[in-house]
């Protein structure tokens, strides 16, 4: 696909007066966080990784975003939302079983460990999930269905678009304080945002 | 996750955070535990703050104490949808029901200002015949206020804001212009006037606590478009930053980082101060007169941890109506695609807004009104929408994601209707303090339903109307809470008078959008803060007529 907004690197307005200490302050910490697990196993870790490249496929030629490693960082200091599902178990209960119930489902339809199958394998398994049509009794007091919207869409959707990389993608401006925006009108842009490709 | 939050308490030692500069403070009057204050006030948000102001500066003594940190934004805030989750109420909370609440950005905060920390700042107020639902629109229940009376606090309150909106607001009796002139419009908003001038309808821009012109310290609006995650550079007037301070300059104390676990009942049958945790212990706050303004969940919460051998029920509860009717806006978007660039994450989320189906009852299958205006999710937001409500994920999610500086959207504030087993209780879960949680259950009744029905079919149209296409809806999205301690003229049918004083507890009220009895088609900030206004005055007469 061809890039939308081609050169647009929301990073490079670091130093401008769209980004106040604050927003440098924070999302400099997002970007040093090593891509590593603090609180899943390995082999969570590495079920996880796959789990967000079939939930927000990247697009190739750009840089990886490491989606996982915001989960994994809610997860280890148990930082809920603020409200839970009367019939999910808290946060790290719903995360750790959920994932060893998809691998338990892949093991159970396709005779392989999650990380093994082909991605339209591992699509299918997801779409299973998403239509709670599951076999193994490892999603009990779970729920295939509420921890595949409730809890993975949810948290992995939000941490890709946590990432300054993934704000170049859609032409999001990305920190805008003390300097805001001038022109709201149809059609207008201010200098410092995205062009748009005309030939998408 | 975040980065930058206070962990110990700010307002200490004799002053608290002075919100218009970097590392500035400004001097605070202090109580000690034992000082009995003539007002301790739980939660500083829309009523709380407000009411802290106004009885601090009739004279009272007045502390009011926050679960949540003091900030100040120009320092603590970034621009990141992320790091600001913690202006977000996120202690547990159990949620079920069919229309399961999300509780956070749309309805719930923990700061000092409370969430209006972090409101979109729509800022309207209640038509009049809603305030008399029940004897004139046949719904509901009344209200034990006259609009008139409303009507003139709603007058202080955008003062006190300096509300930006147009000089002749279209919808209900006249009405003064706003104290600052109205917000440009964006491409969004544009929309929204697009197809309401295609449907002949009215619009307006949206009425905003956002400053279009310099005040004191604070300067106009820069359309950055973070609003709901909080404004960092204090355009946004919230109660942070226009009741606390004048509360801090009349002497009242602010306690951050302050969470109250019970109230006490003494012997004679009132209320002796109040217990709370701060700086890693319980102490006790002597008062007169204590105040609860948590909101629709922490306030019944509270009243109901309060329970003891008198009131085995909870504080406040012989009417068995603590907890119950809670109401939230339903808050269904319809979204579609232009063909012009809109880059709706320019400027206030909501710059403009139509009340036809306010103000017209004619062609209604239903009781009760909405109001919508136009849209700007941020990215985060945005996919939380696109994966929550439409269960998209993969290729077709990453494809939808690709349109958002081209998406442009209405969504509704409806009115939804009173019903008893939509209500707070307490769940075992302890929290962090050791207090049971709250447990919240919330589903739309037919008559909510028949009204959201009405409202995507008429956006859909004004939707298409403006040229967009691709048109979706969302299924089940809530915004704000109202109800659960209901005011009224009767205690058998209500927990507080219309001043907020309880009818069991004379010296026990409560101050926020837990007193409505009905929840309209507008953002309830407004209404709140005019409650409050009203309820100080009140206090001011009573106290003169040895009332109190």
């Amino acid at each position: 696909m061809t890039e939308r907004f081609p050169g647009y690197d929301v990073l490079a307005k670091r130093d401008t007066p769209s980004w106040n200490d604050a927003s440098r302050r924070v999302i400099d910490h997002r970007l040093a966080l090593e891509d590593e697990p603090r609180f899943l196993t390995q082999d969570e870790w590495r079920l996880l990784v796959a789990l967000c490249d079939r939930i927000v496929p990247q697009p190739p030629h750009r840089p990886r975003i490491p989606v996982a490693v915001l989960i994994d960082r809610k997860l280890q200091q148990d930082q809920g939302d603020g409200y839970r599902q009367a019939s999910m178990p808290p946060l790290r209960q719903a995360w750790r079983q959920g994932l060893h119930a998809l691998n338990e489902e892949a093991r159970l339809r396709f005779g392989g460990n999650f990380v093994e199958l082909a991605p339209g394998q591992q699509d299918a398994l997801l779409e299973l999930l998403a239509r709670d049509q599951v076999r193994s009794e490892a999603w009990q007091g779970l729920g295939a269905k509420s921890f595949f919207k409730g809890r993975a869409l949810h948290d992995i959707g939000s941490s890709y678009y946590a990432f300054p990389e993934s704000w170049n993608q859609i032409g999001f401006g990305g920190p805008a304080s003390p300097r805001g925006y001038v022109r709201m009108d149809f059609n207008r842009r201010d200098p410092w945002e995205a062009v748009e490709s005309k030939h998408v | 996750m975040s980065e930058i939050v206070p962990q110990v308490p700010r307002a200490r030692d004799g002053r608290a955070p002075d919100v218009f500069h970097v590392g500035g403070w400004v001097p605070m009057r202090e109580y000690a535990d034992d000082d009995e204050v003539d007002f301790a006030i739980i939660g500083t948000g829309a009523g709380g703050g407000t009411l802290a102001c106004r009885l601090s500066e009739a004279g009272f003594s007045v502390v009011a104490l926050d679960v949540g940190p003091y900030w100040r934004p120009l320092e603590d805030f970034a621009s990141d949808e992320h790091e600001q989750f913690k202006l977000y109420w996120r202690d547990e909370r159990i949620v079920d029901g069919t229309d399961a609440l999300q509780l956070g950005r749309n309805n719930s905060g923990q700061s000092v200002g409370g969430s209006m920390v972090h409101f979109a700042m729509v800022s309207l107020r209640f038509r009049p015949e809603w305030f008399k639902a029940r004897s004139q629109l046949g719904y509901g229940h009344d209200w034990p206020v006259d609009w008139r009376e409303m009507w003139r606090y709603y007058g202080e309150v955008e003062e006190a804001l300096k509300i930006a909106g147009p000089v002749r607001y279209p919808w209900g009796p006249h009405r003064p212009r706003y104290p600052y002139r109205a917000h440009e419009l964006n491409a969004a908003a544009r929309v929204l006037a697009r197809g309401s001038e295609a449907l002949g309808i009215k619009w307006a821009p949206t009425p905003l606590a956002t400053l279009s012109a310099p005040r004191g310290d604070a300067h106009p609006c820069v359309y950055r478009g973070f609003c709901i995650a909080g404004c960092s550079t204090n355009a946004k007037q919230s109660a942070l930053t226009t009741w606390i301070p004048r509360a801090l300059a009349a002497g009242a104390e602010i306690r951050d980082l302050a969470m109250v676990g019970r109230i006490e009942l003494g012997n004679s049958g009132r209320v002796t101060g109040l217990h709370y945790h701060r700086e890693g212990r319980w102490r006790f706050q002597r008062a007169r007169h204590v105040v609860v303004a948590g909101y629709s969940i922490e306030t019944p919460r509270l009243l109901l941890n309060s329970a003891c051998p008198r009131f085995p029920d909870g504080l406040a509860n012989s009417s068995g109506l603590v907890g119950h009717n809670l109401m939230a806006h339903s808050n269904q978007g319809v979204y579609g695609v232009m063909e012009d660039e809109i880059r709706w994450y320019k400027g206030p989320p909501s710059l403009a807004i139509t009340e036809h189906w306010n103000y017209t009852d004619e062609g209604k299958d239903f009781h009760g009104g909405y109001s919508y205006m136009s849209q700007g999710p941020l990215p985060v937001e945005w996919v939380g929408t696109m994966t929550g409500n439409r269960g998209l994920w993969g290729e077709a999610l990453q494809r939808e994601m690709q349109k958002y500086i081209h998406q442009a959207g209405l969504k509704i504030v409806g009115e939804t209707q009173a019903r008893d087993e939509n209500r707070v209780r307490l769940a075992d879960e302890k929290d962090r303090f050791g207090l049971p949680v709250a447990h919240v259950t919330f589903s739309y009744g037919d008559n909510d339903h028949r009204l959201i029905a009405h409202a995507k079919r008429f956006m859909r149209d004004s939707l298409a109307a403006a040229g967009a296409r691709d048109i979706w809806a969302e299924e089940s999205e809530t915004a704000h809470l109202m109800g659960t301690c209901r005011m009224g003229d009767d205690p058998s049918t209500s927990v507080t008078n219309a001043d907020g004083r309880s009818w069991d507890i004379p010296n026990l009220w409560i101050c926020d959008g837990s007193l409505f009895p009905t929840s309209g088609g507008v953002n309830p900030s407004l209404t709140i803060q005019a409650l409050a206004c009203r309820a100080a005055d009140r206090i001011k007469l009573l106290a003169k007529r040895g009332e109190l």
